[in-house]
């Protein structure tokens, strides 16, 4: 077997994780980057990202914040003419950059998924107000002055409550324990 | 009585969107849909998690299939997001085996199993393909006559392709809102996206998304926009005062959720319907309906 290269070990680990072989099939036609919501905020394209991903660019690509800005609206999947899960490619580069503990400062996101996660892992389900606040105040709660008026409203009309849903303690307990293990399983790959 | 497995997701039962949830109820009712909800069902960690910890995404999905697998049902939804994060775990747990495995270790930490039986459906496509369009015509107490809809579908009910509906052209919503007799206006951006969770980390990237899209149904002459998806609407209706104010515009659409304007045109009362929860009224554009 022909002996794989320097630059493309990178590529090779994000096509071994479910979703992300796809990298190997591009063939930069740019309809990804044409169709994306967000490309014009992004410091890389889509189409680059892989392109760079490709030439080794490992660094480069994990503290990029084009995945932080993927919208998960999937309209790139849909339309890549070679198959691409391009949204699940993108998963794939941000839960690496998680792994690696890339630092990736320009932009929230990356929070505010931690601090959902760490409520769903917590209790099993999603307290909206809790997660904002949580946010908020982790990050800049200056922010959130300027969103009272969106909170206050919401909370007129009972959509903001402070009680959240709870799991039962047995199930609660039961989901605990899947998570733990899926945690000592390493990742997906 | 066609039985289904009920999954409202964190929003549709106790979140910001009980509207949602207790409408889809009711208009189920109505039309001998009986939703039973999952018991016990967790969070399915939606776009953060899948973000974040792959693995771990994929048993919170697991878990909930497999209490679902237990019962034999169909697994409904109302919420996109939970459609997409369970339907893609459902396809992923098939196409890969490694994957699976894992997986099923995990599961098995908490004494489930799950053997990949269960569907998971949209509620749009339960009503418009399980019950069908004639049917629901035939419930209806009060002709929607005039009222012009801008049909709402966002991301994920649609994309990736799960299969009821064309991922950028679908017409479900459209034809739904033909039945209740009310008018669907052109809306080039009805399959385009909210902005989604990222109202909340990035404001200013789904305020822009949000405004083109209420630009778009009002260009068109819509009276109110339905969506499928509890944020879809959150963006839509509780962020359009900050879209006024960033982008010093006047919108005043009202955005309801499918199941409200089938409950309106089925004429249940106001406690099915919550339409008392919109931020933007709806009362003055839907006041002949009521």
């Amino acid at each position: 077997m022909e002996k794989r290269s320097r630059t493309s070990s990178f590529a090779d680990e994000i096509g071994d994780i479910p979703g992300g072989e796809g990298i190997r099939l591009c063939i930069q036609c740019g309809t990804c980057t044409a169709s994306c919501p967000n490309a014009a905020r992004m410091d890389h394209t889509p189409s680059q990202l892989i392109a760079m991903a490709r030439a080794g660019m490992k660094d480069e690509v994990l503290s990029s914040n084009a995945m932080w800005y993927c919208l998960s609206c999937y309209l790139c999947t849909v339309r890549c003419p070679r198959g691409i899960k391009q949204t699940d490619l993108m998963h794939a580069l941000e839960s690496l950059a998680v792994r690696e503990g890339v630092s990736h400062g320009r932009t929230l996101t990356p929070a505010m998924y931690r601090s959902f996660n760490d409520f769903v892992y917590s209790l099993g389900t999603l307290p909206e107000m809790g997660f904002m606040t949580w946010f908020y105040m982790l990050t800049n709660p200056m922010r959130a002055f300027k969103l009272l008026p969106v909170a206050l409203s919401l909370r007129k009309r009972g959509r903001l409550k402070v009680k959240a849903r709870r799991l039962t303690p047995e199930g609660t307990n039961q989901l605990r324990n899947i998570l733990d293990k899926a945690e000592s399983l390493g990742g997906v790959s | 009585m066609r039985y289904y497995t009920y999954f409202p997701g964190c929003s549709a039962s106790e979140g910001g969107a009980q509207a949602y949830g207790r409408s889809a109820l009711a208009v189920g009712k109505a039309l001998g849909v009986e939703l039973v909800e999952l018991d016990d069902w967790n969070c399915c960690g939606s776009t953060p998690y899948s973000s974040f910890e792959e693995l771990a995404s994929f048993c919170l999905s697991a878990r909930n299939l497999a209490l679902a697998e237990k019962r034999g049902f169909d697994l409904v939804t109302p919420c996109s997001s939970c459609y997409v994060i369970l339907n893609r775990a459902n396809a992923y747990l098939k196409q890969y085996p490694e994957l699976k495995a894992k997986v099923d270790e995990a599961l098995a930490a908490g004494g489930l199993e799950y053997r990949g039986t269960v569907r998971v459906r949209h509620l749009l496509d339960v009503f418009v393909n399980d019950v069908g369009y004639e049917e629901i015509s035939s419930k209806v107490k009060k002709n929607l006559g005039g009222l012009k809809v801008a049909p709402y579908y966002g991301c994920q009910i649609v994309r990736p392709s799960f299969g009821f509906d064309h991922p950028e052209f679908p017409k479900s919503l459209d034809m739904l809102i033909a039945g209740l007799g009310g008018e669907s206006v052109n809306f080039p951006l009805r399959a385009r996206c909210c902005g989604g969770s990222l109202i909340i980390s990035e404001e200013s990237v789904a305020l822009d998304l949000i405004k083109k899209l209420l630009e778009s149904a009002l260009t068109n002459g819509a009276e109110c926009l339905i969506t499928v998806c509890p944020l879809c609407q959150t963006n839509l209706d509780a962020y359009q005062s900050r879209v006024n104010k960033v982008f010093h515009t006047d919108f005043n659409l009202p955005v309801l959720f499918f199941t409200q304007i089938m409950g309106l045109a089925f004429q249940l009362g106001e406690e099915d319907l919550g339409l008392k929860t919109c931020i933007v009224p709806a009362e003055r554009v839907l006041a002949k309906y009521i």
